[in-house]
């Protein structure tokens, strides 16, 4: 599965796998989008530790994400990415809208 | 221009699962020259950048769109990879190659691709005309093996990853 939803609460945690690219973000996509929408979700996570490989497709699917998250009130971030995709996404400046943590909630 | 020590050519129809398919591709023939991990990362998103956009600009799905690929390996380290294809080309391609211009923004795309590419080689060059397709050359120049990985390449943590990477962003 490239995505796992989990419900804690009202936080939502997306835990993604493999590679994200323009072909494989359009599931991820409808996957996130709904389990957000099917439940009361004010927080999003989204679980990086286990990609392996992103382009510019997964900085879209984090902006959209995130866009959809502030638009119903509530917040996204990023976790644990490979070093490599920390790099991908300080390029685009997305982590000023969704910050990125690393290990032990430490602020990348 | 240092001698070539291997060159590969490539092409495939513009359909989405050949995006992995390209970026296994390109990673299988530069191992030849040994790179470090973050090289192959940058490279292989390089060229996911550059087949993506053939696909989803170029040929704007139309699936029996032919990409072609080339490699060339040569005896400075250096990499050459041109992805051409032959499908709309490009109007202007100076507002395509500014950070978030899309022409695509309802599918999400993010505006970064050529910002990418530019990051994680040492250069591109574009050439494109209209109604006739888009030719990019993007060249690397791979940074010497040491025998120790972790001094050039940052020490891998637990989890097996690099966490330092090489080339700044620029
Ligand atoms: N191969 C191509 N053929 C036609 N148009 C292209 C091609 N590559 C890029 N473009 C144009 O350049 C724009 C910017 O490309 P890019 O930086 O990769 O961003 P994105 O793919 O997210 O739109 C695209 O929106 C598209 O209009
Ligand atoms: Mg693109």
């Amino acid at each position: 599965m490239p995505v796992t939803v989990s419900l804690d609460g009202s936080v939502l945690t997306a835990r993604l796998s493999g590679d994200i690219d323009h072909f494989t973000a359009a599931d991820m996509r409808s996957e996130i989008d709904r389990a957000i929408t099917m439940n009361p979700v004010s927080e999003l996570i989204l679980d990086f530790s286990a990609v392996n490989f992103m382009d510019s497709s997964g900085i879209g699917l984090v902006m959209g994400r995130s866009k959809l998250m502030s638009e119903l009130g509530g917040k996204c971030s990023v976790c644990d990415p490979p070093a490599y995709i920390v790099k991908v996404m300080k390029l685009s400046g997305i982590d000023k809208l969704c910050p990125i943590t690393g290990e032990g909630g430490v602020r990348l | 221009m240092k001698r070539c020590l291997n060159e590969m050519k490539l092409s495939f129809p513009a359909r989405g699962e050949n995006e992995a398919f390209a970026r296994a591709c390109v990673s299988a023939f530069i191992a030849q020259l040994d790179p470090y991990v973050s090289e192959l990362a940058e490279l292989k998103t390089a060229v996911s950048e550059a087949v993506t956009n053939a696909i989803v600009h170029g040929y704007r799905g139309r699936r029996d769109g032919i990409i072609t690929m080339q490699v060339r390996l040569c005896s400075d380290r250096r990499v050459y990879i041109r992805i051409r294809d032959k499908g709309c080309g490009i109007a202007d391609i100076t507002q395509a190659m500014q950070p978030l211009f899309t022409t695509a923004p309802e599918e999400e795309r993010a505006g970064l691709g050529f910002s990418v590419m530019e990051s994680f080689t040492d250069s591109l060059r574009v050439k494109s005309s209209r109604g006739r397709g888009t030719s990019l050359v993007m060249e690397k120049t791979l940074r010497e093996r040491s025998g120790d990985e972790s001094v050039k390449d940052g020490v891998s943590n637990k989890s097996g990853r690099k966490s330092g990477t090489g080339s700044p962003l620029r």
